[in-house]
Formats: structure tokens, sequence, C-alpha cells
């Protein structure tokens, strides 16, 4: 029994580092091939957003009145819009707007998240009582009529918008941060730490929020779709990205008013916004999946 | 149990007047004031006498305070653009709002925990994959598009369905006729809470299926109906109760878009109105009667736990 377990040992520690922790996720996440898709296609859509006005055969915002509702033709491949608008060029800039405001707001909510979870995780008592009870009402109140007001009564602009779903959106992180933080702080390292004299601040940003780093990544994919899916309903009842930028939510408004003649017009800007919310969806499912080794054992039983 | 009802009650007024007074705050800082005050054809002189009347000129604190003693007997004010009480207003269209509502989560519960507890108990058949994906798309779809895409199949190319409204006007209002009317609403208010709650029931019976009770149950010779309907179902709704506590709000919300794409004369509609015109008193009272209708949702899930758990009692 002992030679067996010595002579398992090296070999385990072996197979340990040659493995590294992103191989072995990897490996997981390779295996589901939805998620593969879904990621190639968020890469290739990324790609166009980021080279959007390379890529855009004619300027978004150009009217041309005299020809509204062009069909498909060489030099506009998916016709026009209501104002002679190129609607493929309008399609490719709208990827990059709608796209910002889904990561950005994203990353408000992350930032808002990690701050409000881990404040509440590391500190406890009062501080955990009244950030808790915080995100719990927010959870429970229609946080898409709060967008709305606020945008409404406010007046509505890109930053807005992007603010706005963020401070609506950042009570997942805010929970997972701080199931992460009560489970790492017990750890011998994070008292190791403490210690050595550590500031609470350093502590926090070096030692123990790292550690929810994996959580965090899932909620923050998820958001991503929750964001795009927010922005387009915000633009679609106006009080989104105002025209004339070009986002898929304020396309879709414009559309709905030729959907008796021109329903087209309304299927490309949705499709996209469906595919891309989707596609953040199944990664972010999979993420899930692949970084939790729980999930990995359950499969196997 | 009465204590517990007393406890709750004081925490939803508590809740109350902390939404009141933030939402208070948010909505009387709007620059510019209510639209009612900004009409063109309205002259200065004029506007500044109507905000007087209407006490805007008062401080905020006033305003709030003026605000919450009317409220307390009843009255939430007037609507600036419609002149009409606001609670007239709302007793209105409240019913519309729970007519949808409702048949948005009863459709979405009828067929969301039947097909979760089918998909986990075939786990890895293809119905398991096609609902799976299909719960996917589920929780992506824009509804606002779903809604047009309904309408252009429905209404334009199809025209068996109208595609605004809750009845046609001059004909003879019947159940079909509200019906009809009710059929795409409904569809797509309910397709987000249905994924959803597909998806957390079967995940929860998935769970539920591999443990030792269940096992036992199997082993000492139960038959699947009663093993499933009796011991694994009822433990794998507990976790789904929790969702619909989740789900209350993303309908309250989703009604705002749904009742805006087809027209239908309910709360969500007046919201987005209200909202954009910076109606005051209609903005208050229907954060009021969303509050509300929280609570009590939040209530009724709590109930639904107990009846569910007996492990856990309501104190």
């Amino acid at each position: 029994m002992a030679q067996q377990l010595t002579a398992a040992a090296p070999a385990a520690a072996s197979a340990f580092r040659s493995r590294s922790n992103f191989t072995v996720f990897w490996g997981r996440f390779r295996r589901n091939r939805l998620a593969m898709g879904a990621l190639g296609f968020l890469t290739v859509i990324h790609l166009v957003a980021l080279a959007a006005h390379t890529l855009a055969p004619h300027d978004p915002t150009f009217l041309d009145l005299l020809d509204q509702f062009a069909d498909p033709s060489r030099e506009h491949p998916l016709g026009t819009d209501e104002a002679g608008r190129d609607v493929l060029s309008r399609l490719i800039v709208g990827a990059r707007v709608s796209l910002l405001v889904g990561l950005l707001a994203m990353l408000v909510s992350v930032t808002v998240g990690s701050i409000v979870g881990s404040v509440a995780g590391f500190y406890g008592r009062a501080a955990d009582g009244i950030l808790m009870r915080l995100t719990d009402g927010m959870l429970t109140i229609p946080t898409f009529f709060l967008a709305l007001l606020v945008l409404a009564v406010f007046g509505s602009s890109l930053s807005k918008v992007i603010l706005v779903i963020g401070f609506t959106g950042w009570m997942v992180v805010a929970r997972v941060v701080r199931a992460e933080v009560l489970r790492t702080l017990p750890q011998e390292f994070v008292l190791a730490a403490r210690a050595l004299g550590v500031s609470d601040a350093r502590l926090l940003v070096r030692h123990v929020v790292p550690q929810a780093s994996a959580s965090v990544i899932v909620a923050a994919t998820l958001g991503v779709a929750y964001a795009i899916l927010t922005e387009s309903a915000l633009s679609y009842l106006g009080l989104g990205v105002q025209p004339p930028t070009p986002t898929w939510g304020n396309m879709l408004s414009g559309a709905q008013h030729y959907v008796w003649t021109r329903p087209q017009l309304a299927v490309y800007p949705g499709v996209l916004i469906m595919l891309c919310v989707l596609s953040y969806n199944v990664v972010g499912d999979a993420l899930r999946d692949a970084l939790d080794p729980r999930a990995g054992r359950a499969r196997l039983a | 149990m009465s204590r517990y009802l007393l406890v709750r009650l004081l925490q939803g007024i508590g809740l109350l007047v902390v939404v009141s007074a933030v939402i208070f705050l948010i909505v009387h800082s709007a620059p510019g004031g209510p639209e009612i005050l900004n009409n063109p054809d309205v002259d200065p002189e004029t506007a500044k006498a109507i905000a007087r009347d209407l006490g805007l000129t008062d401080p905020i604190i006033v305003q709030y305070a003026r605000w919450v003693g009317r409220a307390a007997t009843g009255s939430l004010g007037r609507s600036y653009q419609h002149q009409v009480p606001v609670i007239t207003l709302i007793r209105n269209r409240l019913p519309n709002t729970l007519l949808l509502a409702g048949t948005a989560l009863g459709v979405a519960l009828l067929v969301a925990i039947p097909l979760g507890v089918i998909s986990a108990v075939r786990r890895y058949s293809a119905l398991d994959y096609m609902a799976t994906i299909g719960a996917f798309f589920g929780v992506s779809i824009p509804n606002f598009w779903l809604g047009i895409m309904l309408i252009v199949l429905f209404s334009v190319t199809l025209g068996w369905l109208p595609s605004a409204g809750m009845r046609t006007a001059g004909v003879e209002t019947g159940l079909a006729d509200l019906l009809r009317h009710l059929v795409m609403p409904a569809i797509v208010l309910s397709t987000f809470p249905l994924a959803q709650l597909m998806r957390y029931a079967r995940s929860s019976m998935v769970e539920v299926l591999s443990q030792d009770y269940v096992r036992t149950a199997q082993a000492k010779g139960l038959s699947p109906r009663r093993v499933l309907g009796t011991h694994a179902l009822r433990n794998a709704l507990i976790p789904v109760v929790t969702v619909l506590g989740v789900v209350t709000p993303r309908l309250l919300s989703g009604a705002v878009i749904t009742e805006t794409i087809f027209a239908w004369p309910g709360l969500g509609r007046l919201a987005v109105d209200a909202a954009i015109t910076r109606d005051y008193p209609v903005i208050m009272g229907l954060t009021m009667a969303t509050a509300v209708l929280v609570i009590v949702s939040n209530l009724l899930t709590d109930v639904a736990y107990v009846a569910l758990d007996p492990r856990i009692s309501l104190r």
C-alpha cells in the first residue's frame, strides 16, 4: 500500500505539472461543440465590430431620401432602410455600438458587484447586513422599469445607457464574490498575509478577490448577454442610444413601423441580437461547466 | 403564523417607504420638470402658475411629506397628462396586466415543469437536447423582437390574429375575441420565464434523482410514477419556487415591453408613457403598485415554500 502510494505520487505530480489549470479547463471546454461554435461566432462578430468603419461599405448615417427601401443590389447588399441608409453598413457599425455597450456595462456591473460583494464578505456584520439587503432588494424590483425611468428623467446618451445597465446588473456578481470571499478568508495563505501585516485593501485586492475570478468570469460572460439584451430593449423604446448612432436596438425601433411592408428590416438586427446573446449565454454556461470541478465529477457519476 | 405575517407586513411597509423615497427623489430631480410645463403652447407665466399650483416649487422634502400624507389616506393624486385620479388609472389597467402576466406565468409553469422533469428523467435524449437548446433560445431572444416577428407571421402574413389592443372595436366583446388578442402577448411574455424555469426544473430534478432517498424508493419497488411524483418531484420543486421570486419582477419588466408592442392597455404601457412625459403622480403610483405586487408575490413564494417543504416553518 505504502509502496503504491510513493510510486504513484511522482507520476501524479508530473502529470499535474504538465497539465496546467488552463489546459485542463480548455480540454473540458473544447469538448462542448455548441460552445465552440458560439465562441467562433463571437470572435467573428467582435472582429467585425473592431474593424467596423473599415468594413462598412457606406456611411451608416448617410441619408438618401431618393433611395428609400431599396432592394438588395451590388451597391446595397441588404438594401436600404426607411431613410435610404445602407442596411449592411448600419448592421456592421451597430455591432460596434451594441457590443461596446454590452462589454462596458458588464465592466461596470463587475466592478460594482466585486466591491459590494468583497466589502460585505470581508467586513461582515453590519456592512454585510446592509449590502446584502440592498442586493436582495435590487433583485426583487423590476430593474428594467428603474433603468427606463432614470433614462427618461435624465435624458439618454451612450454613457448614461452603459452606466444605467451596469448599475442595475451587478447583483449576481456581488453574491458570487461574497460567497467566494467567505470561503477564502479562513484559509491559511490569508492568515499568512495578515500576519505579514498586509493592509485590508491589499489583502482583498491581491489575495482574496482573485480567488473569485473563475466565478466572476462566468457571471461576467452571462452579464454581457443581459446587457446587450437590455440595451436593445431600451433602444427599442427610444430610451437607449439615440439616433443617428446606429445600434441593433434602435434599428429595430425604426423598422417596426414598416413591418407590414418591409419585415426584412426587422429581421436582420433581431437575428444578430439573438445570436450574440445566445452565444454569450452558451459560452457562459460552458465556462461554468469547465471551470467548476464539481460539475465534472457530477457528470462522471 | 400571525406573528410572521405581522413581521412581513412591517417589512413591507418599510420597503414601500424606502422605495417611494428613492423614486420620488429620482423623479423630482428631473431637469426641466414634467412635460406639461414644457408645452410650447403654454406661456412661461402660466407654466409657473401651474407649477406653483401643483406644489412643484416647494422644497422636495415638503413635497415628499405631502405625498406620503396623501398616500397614507389612500390618495395618489391626479395624473398631469390624463387629468384623472391615479387610483382610477391603476384600477382600470391593473386587471389587464394581471390577466396578461397571470396567463404568461401559468403557461410558463404548465410547460416548463413537465418539460424540465422529462428532460431530467430522459437525460441526454433527443428531447432533452432539444429542450435545452430551446431554453437557450428562450432566454436569449429579445422579447420585443419575438413580438414583432409574431406580428409579421400571424397578423401580416397569415392574418390569423389581431396585432394590437385587447378587444376589437365595434365587435361584440366576447371571450373568444379577448383570447385571440391575448395569444401573442402571452406567448411573448411567457418565453423568458418558461425557459428559465425549465432550466431550473431540469437541473434541480437531475440533482434530486441522484439522491439516496430516490434510490431507496426505487429499491423498495415503488412504481416509477410514485418515485417521480411523490418522492422526487416535490423535492425538486423547492429550488424552482425560489426562482419564482425572481421571475415576478422580470414578468413586470417584460410587461412594459410586451404591452408597448401589442398596445395592451395595462400598467406597463402606462409606465412607459408616464416615464416619457414625466407624469410624476402616475410614476409614483405605479412604483407603489409594482412594489405591492412584488411584496405579495414574495409572500406567496414563502407560503409555497412551507407547503412544499415541511422542514421550513414560518416564524
